[in-house]
């Protein structure tokens, strides 16, 4: 068996005890000591499917944007229609740069006209600090307070049960991409009905020195539930069978919103944004890729960054692993856009050996509607 | 816990002897450390190895690892069993989660294995350096 890497200098977040105490295996996440697993991946994954998960995301920045012209420079600086945020309300968007390419993909939540929050990506922190503020317009303060504020979801279809016995009321009135200030155990917070996983769920935002209480509590509480503590190795495999993007794998500066279906996420009506252009020339000419789900039909585990070969030329693995809900591999590729369709079978390189995959529906899960 | 009469590897395999034939493993620090195994890549029946070399691939949910042989030889099993139940690696590395057994070139080699012993005080150094 080939020896793990090796940790070096990385950042830890205000739970990072907590997590040592729990007995978490511990990885590098771009730059962050991070937990990727405390009793298992599968069993992790599957407390949040079928109960209910709790995960540290504080690694996650969050920027600060204030004054009268905040809403102004994030409809410059971002491709979704922030004019249609009202308070209390945050949507999907991202930085692009003027080639339509991700910097980033983000949480653009609208706290008050002039008060409003972005959540990034923790790699993506001082990258993403320095494009908005060099970028921002007039009228508008910029603030990075990613290291003031830690992030706790608790996802899975009992989160709404387990926040509403912690919380001063419950949130299980708010509507999906909604949230409000609600205090749990005394501290103030803001929970959003948001997540990475597929599952309903909250993630809650608040005060760094604050999260370990409310983390123990919620586990504690939750016990009767099932809940679990879950790593980041389960939230990569929950966000993948929901197909969510993940930066740097499936999404970088090479791609657009168009290649990787996330159009609905580009306004082009609502006037001028950064990376608009391209994006109008990239929409007119027609893309040359797509990331598409896949399956395996031979034996095999695809991963970030196996060649693929189809008919129509050469394409990547950006994401893939083993589904524990489906029992089976799965993954995401950009591939040719005449390869692109549900059903077209294509090749991929596992380390040397050809394996048959498959274009399929996506996402490879979807959560049973339940009434709410 | 390291069963007294395999011999291990660096890379945190086992073989355990039995007249000409070795019946290959990866140890228990080795599951640990891989988490729950969700596929095996192992090589067929006849094939043959020198010691050292890249026999199949072991993968968790998050990582794939390389497999290597302690020792020279054919492969003589393969354990189906283990191929179609990866968790069973996890479950009973040391019994019945063993990956491969091989007809033994030489009698020479496993003297060059560590004794339970060593392994686990490399195991032990190896974390320190962690």
């Amino acid at each position: 068996m080939s020896a793990p890497a090796r940790a070096t200098a990385l950042k830890r977040t205000s739970l990072y005890d907590l997590h040592r105490e729990l007995g978490a295996k511990l990885i590098d996440f771009g730059g962050w000591e991070m937990p990727v697993q405390y009793s298992g991946i599968l069993q992790e994954h599957r407390a949040v499917r079928e109960r209910v998960g709790i995960f540290d995301v504080s690694h996650m920045g969050e920027l600060e944007f204030s004054g009268t012209g905040a809403l102004a420079a994030l409809q410059w600086l971002t491709p979704n229609d922030v004019s249609r945020l009202s308070d209390g309300r945050c949507h999907y968007s991202a930085f692009l740069t003027d080639r339509g390419t991700y910097v980033d993909d983000l949480l653009v939540y609208r706290k008050a006209e002039d008060s409003w929050m972005l959540v990034v990506n923790a790699a993506n922190i001082p990258k993403d600090f320095e494009w908005a503020r060099s970028r921002a317009r007039v009228n508008v303060q910029v603030g990075d307070a990613s290291d003031r504020y830690a992030l706790i979801a608790v996802q899975g279809p009992r989160a709404a049960a387990l926040v509403a016995r912690v919380a001063a009321e419950d949130p299980s009135d708010l509507d999906y991409y909604a949230f409000r200030e609600i205090s749990i155990l005394g501290e103030p917070t803001l929970v959003s009905r948001t997540g990475y996983t597929g599952e309903d769920g909250f993630e809650i935002c608040l005060a760094s020195e604050r999260a370990e209480k409310i983390f123990r509590r919620l586990l504690e509480e939750g016990r009767s539930d099932g809940a679990m503590p879950c790593g980041l190795g389960a939230r990569d495999t929950l966000r993948l069978e929901a197909k969510m993007a993940l930066y740097g794998n499936d999404i970088d500066d090479t791609v657009t919103p168009w290649e990787a279906d996330l159009g609905w996420t580009v306004k082009m009506k609502k006037g001028e944004f950064l990376g608009r252009d391209a994006l109008e020339r990239q929409k007119a000419e027609g893309v040359l890729r797509k990331l598409v789900g896949f399956e395996m039909v031979d034996r095999g585990i695809a991963r970030h960054g196996y060649p693929a070969r189809t008919a129509y030329g050469e394409g990547v693995v950006t994401s893939g692993t083993h589904s524990p809900t489906l029992g089976k591999p799965i993954g995401l590729a950009l591939l040719p856009a005449g390869a692109a369709g549900v059903g077209t079978e294509f090749e991929i390189d596992i380390r040397g050996r050809n394996a048959k995959a498959r274009v399929v529906e996506t996402p490879f899960y979807k959560r049973p509607k339940e009434a709410r | 816990m390291n069963p007294e009469d395999l011999h291990y590897t660096p890379s945190h395999e086992w073989v355990r002897i039995d007249g000409d034939v070795g019946a290959i493993g990866i140890t228990d620090y080795a599951q640990k450390e891989l988490g729950e195994i969700v596929y095996l890549e192992l090589p067929e029946v006849g094939h043959v190895f020198n010691a050292g070399d890249e026999f199949g691939t072991v993968e968790s949910v998050k990582a794939v690892s390389e497999l290597f042989t302690p020792v020279s030889g054919e492969v003589v099993e393969v354990n189906k069993g283990a191929v179609a139940e990866p968790g069973i690696v996890n479950d009973d590395p040391f019994g019945d989660g063993w990956l491969i057994k091989m007809k033994l070139t030489t009698d020479e080699e496993v003297g060059k294995l560590m004794t339970a012993e060593q392994y686990a005080s490399y195991v032990q150094q190896e974390e320190k350096e962690r």
